[in-house]
């Protein structure tokens, strides 16, 4: 069989699994709940802002922060649940039963990938539906930046779904993974100006958190929605568009590289007598 | 497990001819972790279209001995080939020609039981060939199996024993040339397991389908095996045909009797016949007399109460002969 069949075949077949995947967390009640809730949890906390004015930019404190909480959604699924996820499944033996299979892993991560699209672009849709129902000026931004807002999204998944498949690897099980990942990835919200303008942190701060996505995912979703009278709260008052497609872009492929490194190093050790060992740990503590 | 006629296909099982390859060859196979040795050295050979049994109390390296013929851990030392290939270095082609029977736990548990199946038959589309077309037909490995009814629920919702035969689909819906069962009845009732056992006694019947299925329980092994290997310690410790290895077992009847009040033991493959020369030469002096066989049996169960008593070797020494057909 030729190598493009093969990756033909791999393509389709994770195709069908994330969609099969994405189908039953929209059918199971529990799932949908919690993507809801998380997505508009954020879009609550500004919603008694939405009165307020940012400084003297005539927007409203929600609307600003709408863009940012974008971009949280994007870095959190496709860092913290990617990460979840694999852990999930390599403890539960899904990717046991992939490794069995022909074509098998590689079917499984495309199938991942895509589900984690699919999630993602709900929790992404339930925000803006949600702003534009609720806040002034999200509907004129997003006619003016919804493609480029778009193409953020793809870049910004780029660049997290490796770090999240990387993350995945390195914890035992779910529960320790999500225990660990969600204080850091808390704390990085507060500081990354998703929630609150960067210039408003000290300025050791604002240099530590240019070196993750999350601050540039977010500056390139506020330069995608937010008129140029925001630029004043920027470092360096600009959206820096060239850097941002630049950091976002090293990110994905540095992360990816890594990860196909480490997933085939964690592929290699899934096995049976580490399945039956996860078994009895996670029943000791259900 | 409702098992359904339906696993015939065209060609026969191939004759008999001992120069063929075998499809399992393994020489010297190691396996230690840190300063333990799980496997000293282990080897065995299934000849195409064979049912051997791995029989062995729990820890005898059973499971690891598979899983390294599955390609699914690396070995520390030894020759292995598995339908001609290193596992090691087998590709998804090599894969496609294995099946593996996994005891699942809860994955794909929001996937109906057709389309999981559907799902996994796929990724064997490419690797079919005219005389083993791949995958099998999903609806009629569903009958196969007894899970007909169950097509449409979900995974998750199948009870314990409905779970177990579909991960029994699974592991031959790619109609492997080589199975690979690993425990395979553990936790089933009496009626599954008398399915399960008419299953694979069909499967390797009329599909030839080389089985290597491990367990630690001897009536299993006896009932399906064409060959069983002992395996205590991380060695093979005895193997042969469920009847050639009870006679091997046998081999040495323990003669015990009294004479002049002193007390006799001896070892002899013909323990009838030395009593009846006993008593020839002795008569009356001969007292107390015993002839007793530990049968394979027995040998079997001495053997894993020294394994569970944490005496591993010593029950590895305890299987009289080491003879190996």
């Amino acid at each position: 069989m030729s190598a493009d069949t093969r990756t033909a075949q791999t393509l389709r077949l994770g195709a069908e699994r994330g969609w099969r995947e994405f189908r039953g967390l929209l059918a199971s009640g529990n799932e949908l709940f919690s993507a809801v809730v998380m997505s508009l949890a954020f879009v609550l906390v500004v919603f008694f802002q939405r009165n307020e004015t940012l400084e003297d930019t005539g927007i409203s404190t929600a609307t600003a922060a709408l863009p940012g909480i974008v971009a949280m959604m994007l870095v959190y699924n496709g860092l913290v649940g990617t990460a979840t996820y694999l852990t999930t499944e390599r403890e539960d033996g899904t990717l046991l039963r992939a490794k069995a299979l022909p074509g098998g892993i590689a079917s499984y991560l495309w199938g991942k990938t895509v589900f984690m699209l699919l999630n993602t672009l709900l929790s992404v849709v339930l925000v803006l539906v949600a702003g534009l129902l609720l806040f002034d000026g999200v509907a004129d931004g997003l006619a003016d930046g919804g493609p480029q807002m778009l193409g953020m999204m793809v870049l910004g998944l780029a660049a997290c779904l490796p770090i999240g498949a990387i993350l995945g690897t390195c914890f035992d099980n779910p529960r320790t993974a999500i225990g660990s990942l969600m204080i850091p990835f808390m704390g990085l919200t507060v500081i990354s100006g998703v929630l609150m303008p960067v210039s408003w942190m000290p300025d050791w701060v604002q240099t530590l958190v240019q070196f993750t996505p999350l601050y540039w995912l977010g500056l390139g979703m506020r330069a995608a929605m937010l008129p140029d009278t925001m630029l004043a709260l920027e470092i360096g008052g600009s959206w820096r568009v060239p850097e941002t497609l630049g950091v976002l872009a090293l990110w994905a492929v540095a992360g990816f590289a890594l990860a196909l490194v480490l997933l085939r190093r964690m592929t290699r050790t899934v096995n049976g007598a580490t399945l039956d060992e996860s078994r009895l740990k996670a029943m000791q503590r259900v | 497990m409702a098992v359904q006629n339906n696993l015939r296909r065209p060609s026969e099982r191939p004759p008999e001819a001992p120069e063929r390859e075998p499809a399992v060859d393994v020489r010297g196979l190691r396996m230690r972790y840190g300063t333990h040795d799980v496997l000293n050295g282990v080897d065995l050979r299934v000849e195409q279209g064979e049912v051997l049994v791995l029989l062995g109390p729990n820890g005898a390296g059973k499971t690891t001995t598979v899983e390294i013929l599955e390609g699914f851990r690396g070995r520390s030392s030894g020759e292995v080939s598995v339908l001609g290939v290193d596992p090691d270095r087998g590709n998804e082609a090599w894969r496609a020609r294995l099946g593996v029977v996994l005891q699942s736990w809860r994955d794909h548990a929001k996937w109906r039981v057709r389309e999981l199946l559907a799902h996994f038959a796929a990724h064997y589309a490419p690797y079919g060939t005219p005389e083993r077309p791949r995958p099998r037909d999903v609806d009629e490995l569903l009958e196969t199996v007894g899970l007909t009814e169950q097509a449409d629920a979900k995974v998750g919702s199948l009870s314990g024993g409905q779970r177990r035969r579909m991960d029994v689909a699974v592991g031959i819906v790619g109609r492997p040339e080589l199975l690979f069962l690993d425990e395979p009845t553990a936790g089933f009732d009496p009626v599954a397991r008398r399915d399960f056992h008419a299953l694979v006694q069909r499967l390797a019947g009329e599909e030839g389908t080389t089985i290597l299925l491990t367990t630690h329980d001897l009536d299993e092994a006896e009932k399906l095996a064409d060959r069983i290997l002992i395996l205590s310690g991380g060695t093979i410790v005895a193997g042969g045909s469920p009847a050639a290895l009870a006679a091997q077992l046998e081999s040495d009847a323990e003669v015990r009797w009294t004479h002049r009040g002193e007390r006799q033991v001896t070892f002899t493959p013909d323990g009838t016949g030395f009593a009846r020369k006993l008593f020839e030469r002795h008569g009356e002096e001969i007292e107390d007399l015993q002839v007793r066989r530990p049968g394979l049996e027995e040998v079997y169960l001495e053997m894993v109460r020294l394994h569970e008593s944490g005496r591993a070797e010593e029950a590895a020494g305890s299987i009289p002969l080491r003879r190996q057909q």
